[in-house]
């Protein structure tokens, strides 16, 4: 392939494969966590569904549209944390994501990034702020 | 808008290289690839004549305005006032004092929607927008709508992407205020503002017209279109930020409250209460941005010594020719009507890239192009795209820079493993 300026490096086959393939595409009927959240500014969008059993993580669906980084960040994100406990998922942090993502993401596309965790998170606090 | 046969020369190769000379902004480049700039339509670059105004005032009779009897103060309300009159020269307003400063279009359109608005709305009256409004310009009107009991109607927007106005004269039926756009920021769609202003005053209604994209790129007349208010900003139109002018009619401003009160916009003020004084003053309270109206003023002078028709004409020529050839291209898809109902702003998805990455990626290759719903969610959801990129073309765009758009859009579908 000819230079394409990192841009082939940020787009790489396995971040195009989690955006056409997601991985845990769909929604949970009665999730016992939930979330939907959009970036404003450009109209991503992503909603999970948590299915949890004694503070695990037993299933979860995320639902979206948006760029190829929040959607396979997100995509990514569903594959990490299944079987995971809630105290785990509570610890994972902006780095994690992005070490997982193994790219490098410009501080302009660092929300598309970021979104899947933020819905994640918001998803769990709403849910342990009720019980 | 036809490219309607003019007697003035086009601008030449020659002409825009010398423009081009002119906005120092254009040599830089990111990530060491030359700037492309194709996002006007947000905002466009400055030239050099107005940057060196800006700086010149500072350096040489900065002083607050209509205040001191001092020689420089006198010499900045002498440089506020001629840029208004510049300015309403430009749009052909009857008279500079209906040439309001304001921050932006947006605060602009606020003016309108707080004072005139609260004004002269009652419970049960009727708002008339359009679905292809930018939120700036459907937002005020909604808050209005809510809080006076108004209702709203909306004219609806064609699946080519214009104002379908078969049933016009009944949504305006009883309508208080009309509430357009003259150019959609999304689509370039043009419309037909003489004759939407015209419809709004046979029913009664009070046209208020959204020029952001209109004043910048083609001739307007404000007396010509026969519109009661008119908003626009300077940054689209190679001036500062922080400025922008609300037209209206002398009639309608004076009989309007004030928007906002304070300093400068008062006759004589007791404890109790005050007068208010005359137009343009009752509706600039407070120290305005000075320098940023005489930036604007020379932007103005900018581009009448180019000639707005001119100017038309050239971004015409750009966007016919990004049209034929992002229209020959594969997997990739132009909103919007034909070039005879548009300007120079072309929106655009290609297969199954998102916006934000195609334009993260042409800006890998020093292009700048709009991503995302461009402040327009229900023309967008109208069209059911998620979000497009936008591309917008101005005077100092060049056919080379379309080229580079095109290169760029098949590097995007070469990442993409797109055909
Ligand atoms: C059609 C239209 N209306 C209103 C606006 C708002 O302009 P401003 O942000 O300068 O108030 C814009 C700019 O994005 C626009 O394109």
């Amino acid at each position: 392939m000819n230079d394409f300026s990192g841009m082939d490096a940020l787009y790489r086959d396995f971040i195009l494969d989690h955006y056409r393939n997601p991985r845990n595409a769909g929604t949970l009927e009665q999730p016992d966590a939930s979330f939907e959240d959009l970036n404003p500014l450009c109209g991503d969008k992503i909603r999970m569904d948590l299915r949890i059993r004694d503070g695990v993580v037993e299933d979860v669906k995320f639902k979206g549209r948006g760029c190829a980084i929040s959607q396979a960040s997100a995509s990514l994100l569903t594959e990490s944390i299944k079987g995971k406990r809630v105290a785990e998922i509570d610890a994972i942090g902006k780095e994690d994501v992005l070490e997982n993502l193994g790219i490098s993401i410009s501080a302009a596309r660092l929300k598309c990034a970021l979104l899947g965790l933020k819905v994640l998170k918001q998803a769990l606090a709403l849910k342990y702020a009720d019980d | 808008m036809a490219l309607a046969p003019s007697s003035t020369p086009m601008l030449t190769q020659t002409d825009v290289a010398r423009i081009r000379s002119e906005f120092p902004i254009l040599k830089e480049r990111p990530h060491g690839k030359p700037l492309v700039f194709l996002d006007s339509a947000a905002s466009s670059q400055k030239p050099i004549q107005v940057i060196d105004a800006m700086d010149d005032y500072y350096r040489r009779y900065h002083a607050n305005i209509h205040r001191g009897v001092y020689h420089i103060s006198e010499l900045a309300t002498e440089a506020y006032e001629e840029a208004r009159r510049k300015i309403a020269r430009f749009i052909g307003a009857p008279e500079a004092e209906e040439c309001i400063y304001v921050r932006n279009a947006t605060e602009g359109i606020n003016l309108v929607a707080y004072s005139w608005g609260r004004t002269n709305i009652r419970r049960g009256d009727a708002i008339v927008v359009t679905e292809m409004e930018h939120h700036s310009n459907l937002v005020p009107w909604q808050i209005l709508a809510q809080q006076t009991g108004a209702s709203l109607r909306f004219v609806r927007v064609t699946d080519d992407g214009m104002l379908d106005l078969h049933d016009l004269d009944r949504l305006l039926d009883g309508a208080k205020l009309f509430a357009f756009t003259a150019v959609s920021n999304t689509l370039g769609t043009v419309n037909d503002v003489a004759f939407l202003s015209a419809r709004a005053r046979a029913a009664g209604a009070v046209s208020v017209v959204d020029a952001c994209q209109a004043v910048p790129r083609m001739p307007v007349d404000v007396a010509a279109w026969g519109s009661d208010f008119v908003a626009f900003s300077a940054h689209k139109m190679l001036g500062p930020t922080g400025v922008g002018i609300i037209w209206g009619r002398r009639e309608l401003l004076e009989a309007m409250p004030p928007f906002m009160a304070g300093g400068g916009m008062i006759g004589v003020v007791r404890l109790e209460s005050s007068t208010y004084a005359g137009i343009p003053a009752r509706f600039e309270a407070g120290t305005p941005a000075i320098a940023e109206a005489v930036g604007f003023g020379v932007a103005v002078d900018y581009l009448t010594a180019i000639g707005m028709d001119r100017i038309h004409r050239y971004e015409l020529e750009l966007a016919a020719y990004a049209l034929e050839r992002l229209r020959k291209m594969k997997n990739v898809v132009v909103y919007g009507p034909g070039i005879e109902h548009r300007t120079g702003v072309i929106s655009l998805t290609v297969g199954d890239i998102h916006a934000h990455d195609l334009a993260t990626i042409l800006d890998s290759e020093g292009i700048c192009v709009r991503a995302g719903h461009h402040c327009n969610q229900p023309l967008m959801e109208r069209l059911d795209v998620p979000a497009t990129a936008r591309a917008s073309f101005y005077l100092y765009n060049t056919p080379a820079e379309v080229d580079a758009l095109v290169a760029g859009i098949e590097k995007a579908k070469a990442i993409f493993k797109i055909a």
